[in-house]
């Protein structure tokens, strides 16, 4: 080879993934956390006529703000520990490291996250009372329920890669995904349902995690899927464009 | 060979580096002399890309360091502050390293000795004193075994046998035809391992000759024509 490229990129950033230890506890917690508020969800699960399948994926709610924060601290600990001018220097292709990255903790997200949503829906299934109606894998729309919740947590993962490549300091960038993920819906999307219909946390419980349709939420689940998925793709195209201009 | 063109860079009113022009020849050893906030380290920057020039260019072996292929295999930089995660340990931050590099992971065990570093690699880089630290940084930079070497204070944190033992690795650089480019605030140490210096003040190149020749200037004393040429100047 005459020149580095994404492939030595993806190497070092995946070095640099598995070797700190306490973002696999924080995620491994995460999850746990996640398929646990499932479970409670399962066994709180009276209404026969409900979405068993959407209250045990409830647990994203909080898994999606743990993927979140790593995201963010994926990019910004390496600005407040130094790293980043090494990163760069070996590296002067700054777009690539931050593709790289996305790709292996997007990665990492996804393998966590469909963890997390299937423990949930077994888990949570099976602490469901005999009174309600189980629901299976077997059927396609509860397993494209459960599929989608676990992307959704790695796309919520990428956004704050995204805003963290953004606003480079943790605290900042933590406070703003936090505030964007649960905060904008509190003021936006309980006045109108037409918000709602963008926001991340919405989509996900009313549409993504949803196989009952939910009132309002009359897009199909693919292509709300699609819509949270803009919101990466903006902020890592936004923080991609910021790196080449900015000094390190 | 690094040069640099008109080199100038602003940070917001304030001018960090001011028309810079010069060039660092292989196999010597070229220190950089200037007192805190002079724009050393802004130097040191702007020659690894890390910072933008605002006017003027830095060039290693003729080309912006963005354009470098292998950047790590060419150059090695050991910058002022801390650029490794307290969480990682030696091994991990010099493995990533090699990765991005393409050199084969045995690169980092040599690169641990040759530090002194090869008990330590284990351990967690945040539990190093700032000696171990400036260790494991000058093993970064030497991991591609590059040809160009960018050193911002490398004494730092050393004791006298580190002092003594980094001036010899940093001699045996530049005998083996690599550009060294060493910045220090340290006068008497500069007087021990350079053979050229450039002098900056205010941003500004005071000075760009050899030690002797500016040694001689000051009636023999490198301190006292250091001090005359930086006089009043931040």
């Amino acid at each position: 080879m005459d020149s580095y490229g994404f492939r030595q990129v993806v190497r070092m950033e995946w070095i640099k993934q598995r070797s700190l230890r306490s973002v696999w506890w924080v995620l491994a917690g995460g999850m746990a956390a996640t398929v646990a508020l499932g479970v409670v969800a399962g066994y709180n699960t009276r209404n026969a006529g409900g979405d068993p399948t959407s209250n045990v994926l409830a647990g994203v709610a909080l898994g999606q703000v743990i993927t979140g924060v790593l995201g963010v601290l994926a990019m910004t600990s390496e600005y407040s520990s130094g790293l980043i001018r090494m990163t760069f220097a070996a590296v002067p292709r700054r777009p690539l490291v931050l593709a790289a990255k996305a790709f292996v903790f997007g990665s990492v997200c996804l393998v966590a996250g469909e963890i997390a949503t299937f423990a949930s829906f077994l888990g949570g299934i099976a602490a469901l009372r005999s009174t309600v109606p189980h629901p299976s894998l077997a059927d396609g729309t509860v397993l494209r329920a459960v599929v989608m919740a676990g992307v959704y947590l790695a796309l919520t993962g990428l956004i704050g890669l995204g805003v963290g490549t953004i606003l480079r300091h943790g605290a900042a960038a933590a406070g703003v995904l936090v505030g964007g993920l649960y905060v904008l819906p509190v003021i936006f999307g309980a006045a109108s349902h037409k918000v709602g219909l963008f926001m991340p946390i919405m989509i996900a419980g009313n549409s993504l995690a949803a196989v009952k349709p939910v009132a309002g939420f009359t897009w199909s689940p693919w292509l709300e899927l699609g819509i949270v998925a803009v919101y990466p793709l903006v902020l890592l195209a936004a923080g991609g464009w910021l790196l080449v201009r900015r000094d390190a | 060979m690094i040069s640099a063109r008109g080199l100038t860079k602003r940070y917001g009113d304030t001018v960090a580096v001011d028309d810079l022009t010069f060039d660092i020849h292989p196999g010597t050893v070229t220190g950089f002399l200037g007192p805190n906030g002079s724009g050393k380290s802004t130097t040191m920057r702007l020659l690894l890309g890390l910072d933008a020039p605002t006017r003027g260019s830095a060039l290693i072996g003729g080309a912006p360091y963005q354009a470098l292929r292998w950047p790590l295999r060419s150059v090695g930089a050991v910058l002022e502050a801390r650029s490794f995660h307290p969480g990682r340990t030696a091994r991990t931050h010099l493995l990533a390293l090699a990765a991005a590099t393409d050199v084969p992971p045995r690169r980092v065990d040599e690169v641990l000795s040759l530090v002194g570093l090869a008990d330590a690699g284990s351990r967690r880089a945040g539990t190093f004193s700032l000696g171990m630290a400036q260790r494991l940084s000058l093993a970064s930079a030497l991991i591609g075994d590059p040809g160009v070497l960018l050193l911002d204070e490398p004494v730092n944190g050393l004791d006298p046998a580190g002092v003594r033992w980094i001036r010899d690795l940093i001699r045996s650089l530049a005998v083996a035809g690599r550009t060294v480019f060493v910045s220090s605030h340290l006068i008497s140490e500069m007087a021990l391992t350079a053979d050229r210096v450039l002098v900056i003040g205010g941003g500004r190149l005071l000075a760009d000759t050899t030690v002797a020749d500016l040694a001689a200037r000051g009636g023999g004393s490198l301190e006292d024509a250091f001090l005359t040429l930086t006089e009043g100047i931040g």
